[in-house]
């Protein structure tokens, strides 16, 4: 299949795009943090539910300060943290086009390196991020924790991780490339916004840097926004690994063989397992729980970088 | 969760019934007790957490270091570049980290923690299934979901709006039990979500099936490699020694393979211009144990064999897995006596296919054992499909272009007979420095080229014939370790969609028609989510008039 390098280039300067869009709305982000006022530390929100379940009560407002907002109006950082969520969609389209653009160029499903998967987990991410604002609008100001790692991950892939528009190797002219490699990237891009909820849990809960994360939502609200999205991206990441082994065994020849890739998807695995029993074990719900999943989101991450670009394996052709 | 109200009543890692004793045991009783100290402690849901962490350290040193499973080149290099390291790491396992003792005790202790919690909690999940939800507390308002109002409507009126409103008595609604006590009072006790248990018990029972699985594939199967011409050259699985290597299961003895046939008739590879592979495919025939069997030879049944697409035969599976080139040669010796040699080079370089290796010959017609010795040729030397020409001959492209040999031509004794295995890809380097094989002459030739020795030989090249190297598979537990799998995931998806929750109501009638109607909620595993199911519930039952009203 030939290269379009038309198409090529133009999926290249849609991405440019993407990332420079994304950093404005990082910028917006840090604007609407910085002149938002901050919420109460612990959940004292009177008349919500018993459970201070994530919903309007957990506005940029404290609720004793609610009468201070002009009524139907919004306050600066409102405007701020909307104008950021809006480029954010803008941002996503663009990414979308990069992406399509790439694939229709090479003529093939567009994430046959490390380039491509890495801007695919960048996408998967924010899309993550967007899905889950939409369900709980109160959270927006999390984007300001939620863009710089995606961002860091899109500007690596742009770089370092560039690779030409061409075909792939024999051995990824599969349909398991669209499922394993499809699902493994949309659980990483989920992984990537659990874990960093669970580092501003943290940073929140430890009181450190107090000034800086009292602006957060509260310690429960990011740690069900951690868990509820691990709870959904574990399951996919079992299928992703189970789809992997199905691929290898029709295409290495065996269904597991302990390949470099393959252990630390493994400790991966493990390392999550064990996040969901820690959540279940006394002593090891709140804090422990959460740097276990901090620790899977680097293990990830590890697998990711460390394992294709250090180590050699048979998954090394994904070509950097 | 900092607020403890929200914790499950009893807590997974409390074994059901499992109070320590109050007093001292007596003698005769201790080691009992020991055993069964140790048998809770392996058991409880921390010891799986360590053991499950402990699984995860024990896993790195296999992604970090080389394995010998995966390439024992590589282990030779770490031992070559730290040599003081190296052995001290060996002694401890850490080149065939999943083949040690520790990793297999790891997660035998693992599988043994959860069995030793399955069983009770099966057991547990069967009880509580038929069981009928849990009396309502007294005090609702101490539960981490509750409510109340008073509403304008008789007692029954509102039993009745519950019963419905929970699906009571419908296959998928809540398990309810109502009571009505002595000053009236009546209490709907309810719980929901017991398929969450059934998951969890699927997930980790079909766990240990896949490790069985996997146990079977590594004591029943095996894996053999072989490299074939694609010249019409068959391959027959019918016995160990028609492989190059052969990695037996440890019940495997290789007397009782699957005796199937595959002949390699045509292998064709694409490549992109910048001589990255695009394809390869060998043009097949098979015949399977049956037809083998019967004496049915003579009919092959055709087969594309590529990657990504192996053949599976009897059980078994061949895999194209590389490919190569063999140069043929033609030796011609003054008396008129020939021969011709065919057998493969080895790649040095992958995107070019610069191939090396050592095509060897005996001469023919001597009768004398020390005179053969002494008069055999090997050709050694370099093999490049796109010659780049010139003296020093590399390759620029995989594919057949301009194909080139360079060659060094050896005469002497090849030490075949020294009834050492040696390799097919080389000469033997001793004999080279001992004298007792000499070159006699190098040349670079393209096909139909020949050179000629000092003695009058001729040495011809006369074509490259391409070669397959053929993977045959065989794993018993393949099949049922993809059902585990599934299973597996099917039971991950139960446990974390689904919530165990209960739900109460006491209804208290409030005198002239009104009843005063209290709820509690509580979910008994993690309780992320069950907050809004609980308002929906409230406000259908407490505000059925105004159920867009939202939660305040
Ligand atoms: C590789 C090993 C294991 C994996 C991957 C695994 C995975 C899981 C998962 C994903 C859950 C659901 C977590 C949740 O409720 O949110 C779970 C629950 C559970 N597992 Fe395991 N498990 C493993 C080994 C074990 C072992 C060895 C034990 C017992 C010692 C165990 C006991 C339990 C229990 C009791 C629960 C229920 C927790 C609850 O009430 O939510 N598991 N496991």
């Amino acid at each position: 299949m030939p290269v379009d390098p038309m198409l090529s280039a133009y999926s290249d300067l849609v991405f440019k795009a993407a990332v420079a869009v994304y950093t404005i709305a990082m910028l917006m982000h840090a604007v609407e943090y910085v002149l938002a006022r901050t919420t109460a530390p612990v959940p004292a929100l009177a008349g919500a539910s018993a459970e201070g379940e994530v919903g309007g009560t957990l506005t940029a407002t404290p609720p004793d300060g609610e009468r201070a907002v002009p009524a139907g109006g919004r306050t600066r950082s409102d405007r701020f943290g909307g104008m950021a969520v809006s480029l954010t969609v803008l941002g996503v389209l663009l990414h979308v086009g990069a992406i399509v653009l790439r694939g229709l160029a090479v003529g093939r499903w567009p994430l046959g390196n490390m380039y491509e998967f890495a801007s695919a987990i960048g996408l998967a991410a924010v899309v993550t991020w967007l899905v889950v604002l939409r369900r709980t609008p109160s959270i927006r100001r999390v984007g300001a924790f939620v863009l710089p790692p995606v961002l860091i991950l899109l500007y690596l892939a742009g770089t370092v991780l560039y690779a030409q528009a061409a075909p792939v190797v024999p051995a990824l002219q599969s349909y398991w490339l669209i499922i394993h490699v499809t699902t493994v990237t949309i659980a990483s891009g989920l992984f990537l916004v659990a874990g960093f909820a669970s580092i501003a849990y943290l940073l929140r809960r430890s009181g450190k840097l107090s000034g800086f994360t009292a602006k957060l939502p509260s310690v429960e609200a990011l740690d069900r926004l951690a868990y509820r999205i691990s709870a959904v991206a574990f399951p996919l990441y079992t299928f992703a690994v189970i789809a992997g082994a199905i691929w290898a065994e029709a295409a290495w020849g065996r269904f597991w063989g302990w390949d470099p890739k393959e252990t630390v998807a493994f400790i991966a695995w493990v390392v999550y397992a064990a996040y969901l029993h820690a959540r279940a074990t006394a002593g090891w719900r709140t804090t422990g729980a959460a740097w276990i999943n901090v620790l899977g989101f680097a293990t990830v991450m590890f697998n990711l970088f460390f394992i294709n670009m250090v180590v050699a394996g048979l998954h090394s052709y994904a070509g950097l | 969760m900092s607020s403890p109200p929200t914790a499950p009543p009893s807590l997974p890692e409390t074994a059901p019934g499992a109070e320590p004793p109050a007093s001292g045991p007596s003698p005769a009783r201790r080691p009992l007790a020991f055993l069964r100290n140790t048998w809770r402690g392996l058991t409880s849901m921390r010891t799986a957490l360590v053991l499950l962490f402990l699984l995860a350290l024990a896993s790195l040193p296999g992604a970090l270091l080389p394995q010998r499973s995966l390439n024992a080149q590589l282990v030779d290099q770490y031992f070559a570049d730290y040599p003081s390291l190296a052995p001290r790491l060996d002694r401890v396992g850490a080149f065939d980290v999943f083949a040690t003792p520790w990793f297999a005790a790891i997660y035998l202790l693992l599988m043994i923690s959860l069995c030793g919690c399955l069983l009770p909690r099966s057991l547990e999940g069967v009880r509580a299934a038929r069981a009928t939800p849990v009396a309502t507390p007294r005090n609702l308002a101490r539960l981490p979901h509750h409510a109340s109002a008073t509403l304008d409507e008789e007692p029954d009126a509102v039993a009745a709006r519950v019963r419905s409103r929970l699906g009571v008595g419908s296959r998928f609604g809540w398990r309810s039990a109502e009571a009505t006590d002595s000053e009236g009072v009546r209490t709907v006790s309810s719980e929901k979500g017991y398929l969450r248990e059934t998951g969890n018990l699927v997930f980790h029972i079909s766990l240990v099936g896949l490790l069985v699985g996997i146990a079977v594939g590594k004591l029943f199967g095996y894996e053999g490699q072989v490299i074939v011409l694609a010249n019409g050259n068959q391959f027959c699985n019918t016995s160990i020694l028609g492989y190059d290597s052969f990695r037996p299961g440890l019940r495997v003895d290789g007397t009782d393979l699957q005796p199937f046939c595959v002949q390699i008739d045509d292998f064709t590879a694409d490549y992109l211009p910048n001589g990255q592979p695009d394809t390869y495919r060998a043009d097949i025939g098979y015949q399977d144990s049956t037809q083998v069997e019967s004496g049915d030879a003579g009919i092959w049944s055709p087969y594309e064999l590529a990657v990504n697409h192996p053949l599976r035969l009897d059980g078994a599976r061949v895999y194209l897995t590389g490919h190569g080139y063999a140069p043929r040669f033609t030796v011609t010796w003054p008396n008129g006596e020939q021969r011709t040699g065919e057998i493969q080079w080895q790649p040095v370089d992958q995107t070019t296919l610069l191939s090396q290796g050592a095509t060897k010959f005996e001469r023919p017609g001597v009768a004398d054992d020390a005179q053969r010795q002494k008069s055999s040729l090997a050709i050694t030397g370099l093999f490049a499909p796109t010659s780049s020409g010139g003296k020093v001959v590399t390759s620029t492209y995989p594919e057949m272009r301009n194909p080139e040999v360079a060659i060094d031509v050896l005469r002497g004794d090849l030490g075949l007979d020294d009834g050492r295995g040696q390799s097919i890809f080389a000469v033997d380097q001793s004999k080279v420095d001992s004298g007792q094989l000499v070159r006699v002459a190098r040349a670079n030739l393209v096909p139909g080229e020949s050179t000629t020795l000092d003695d009058g030989t001729v040495v011809r090249f006369d074509d490259v014939t391409p070669w397959v190297a053929l993977q045959v598979s065989h794993d018993p537990g393949q099949f049922s370790v993809l059902v585990f799998a599934i299973l597996i995931l099917i039971g991950l998806g139960l446990s974390l969609s689904i919530k165990r929750r209960r739900f109460w109501v006491r209804l208290t009638p409030a005198g002239e028609g009104r009843t005063l109607v209290e709820l509690g909620g509580l979910a008994r595993t993690d309780q992320a989510g069950y907050g809004e199911e609980f308002d929906r519930l409230r406000a259908d039952l407490l505000d059925p008039k105004s159920d867009d009203k939202k939660d305040g």
